[in-house]
């Protein structure tokens, strides 16, 4: 069995890497989202598809839980109704902090095509919203692309959320 | 088949002016002699007010107090054991009345069966759902959508709207974009009336820009930081297109190719 001897003093020097706290947080953070599994309509089925085998978001750490008290991201995949607009926020204030939320799809972001008495119009209305994901219905990269930029939103973030005001956080 | 109207000069007239498409009459026809349906209105008797053929379908009319009956009848007389839809058409307006429907099938003859009555604003109807389980919902359905009350029901109560909500949705009276209290339906429920001011009316326009809203959209050629005022103007930019993408496919070719060549 080959012997492997390292000596720190004598090679490259210590194992030590330099960083700060936010950097190494948001890395950890940011590398393994966890989405609730929820989905509303037929976002929801983009949503399925990006997390199996095809689109794999496993290999980004980005694995579905069902229960948002395990969740990071919440993930509104569709037409959100004023009936059920109680229990999205329910689930939402559930979820434990840091949280983020992506509104994918045109009824969640505006309430697309519906237009109408029953269903709410934008899911900003009642849940702050990251990121904005158009498409009717989004495809499996697009979500995967917004999660992307999810991740880079929170690698720009500061570790501690209290610092974090979601106006002052832009994209690009 | 819509009415034809000429097409010439469309483009300097409206667009579009017969607002509402009214449905042309389908054709009723007698209800033939020694047919399966003369048995049917035979063992109603009395009950069918009126009774027609139309596009193969017996409809009959009734009396709002002799449903139950007459679908009663129907079921076990004339063997028809499927209520397949219950509903109500919202006639207010044009005649103050609400027409109720049921759509009943016979399995084994291959016939279907549309009673129809009418009721008045506030009357109530009786429920059919010991003759048909499958009518439990549609008349639920009936009551959330038109408000009409159905006697005898075992569990009458709202099954698409929440359970607070106000107005029946399905009357013609009820606003598309739903009123008042659709409106802020979520905010009162979430957080409560006074955060209306806070989160602010809905937008119905889902293309709607800002002109000054510096944060969320930007024009092209003038572009400006995210969130700066522009209500007092803003410069134009020359637009810049990058010249490392387009690619100049009447240049002559490259090195590589002229040399195979």
């Amino acid at each position: 069995m080959a012997q492997h001897q390292v000596n720190y003093a004598s090679a490259a020097g210590l194992p030590i890497a330099l960083t700060s706290v936010d950097k190494l947080v948001n890395w950890g953070r940011s590398n393994s989202l966890w989405p609730l599994t929820y989905g509303l309509a037929c976002c929801a089925i983009e949503m399925m598809a990006s997390g199996a085998s095809r689109y794999d978001f496993d290999r980004m750490g980005t694995i579905f839980r069902a229960s948002p008290r395990q969740a990071d991201v919440m993930i509104l995949a569709g037409t959100l109704s004023k009936k059920h607009s109680e229990f999205a926020r329910r689930l939402y204030d559930q979820m434990t902090e840091p949280k983020w939320v992506i509104s994918m799809g045109s009824c969640a972001n505006t309430g697309g095509m519906f237009n109408t008495y029953a269903t709410v119009q934008g899911v900003d209305r009642i849940i702050p919203v990251d990121i904005y994901l158009p498409g009717c219905a989004p495809r499996p990269e697009t979500l995967q692309y917004a999660l992307m930029m999810l991740q880079k939103k929170i690698r720009r973030e500061s570790a501690n959320m209290n610092n974090n005001t979601k106006q002052n956080l832009r994209l690009v | 088949m819509r009415k034809y109207t000429p097409k010439e000069n469309v483009q300097k007239k409206s667009y579009y002016t017969d607002r509402y498409w009214v449905a042309p009459r389908v054709p009723r026809e007698e209800v033939e002699a020694g047919s399966h349906f003369a048995d049917v209105v035979k063992a109603l008797g009395r009950k069918a007010k009126e009774s027609y053929v139309e596009v193969g379908q017996l409809v009959v009319h009734i009396k709002a107090t002799e449903n139950f009956e007459v679908i009663k009848t129907l079921k076990e007389e004339c063997g028809y054991t499927q209520c397949s839809e219950q509903s109500a058409v919202d006639y207010l307006a044009q005649d103050g009345e609400f027409e109720l429907f049921w759509q009943l099938l016979n399995v084994n003859e291959a016939k279907r069966v549309r009673v129809v009555t009418r009721i008045k604003e506030n009357e109530a109807i009786e429920s059919i759902e010991p003759l048909f389980k499958s009518a439990n919902f549609a008349e639920r359905e009936m009551f959330d959508m038109f408000g009409i009350k159905v006697n005898n029901h075992p569990f009458l109560k709202r099954i698409l709207m929440p359970d607070d909500w106000e107005g029946h949705p399905l009357l013609k009276t009820y606003p598309l974009h739903g009123d008042e209290f659709a409106a802020w339906y979520e905010v009162d429920k979430i957080f409560g009336k006074e955060y209306r001011d806070v989160i602010g009316p809905e937008n119905r326009d889902p293309a709607r820009i800002d002109r000054y809203d510096t944060k969320r959209f930007s024009r092209v050629g003038y572009e400006v930081p995210f969130g700066e005022d522009i209500s007092g103007g803003e410069t134009e930019n020359p637009i810049e297109y990058s010249e490392t993408v387009l690619v100049d496919y009447n240049k002559e070719s490259g090195k590589q190719l002229g040399h195979r060549r």
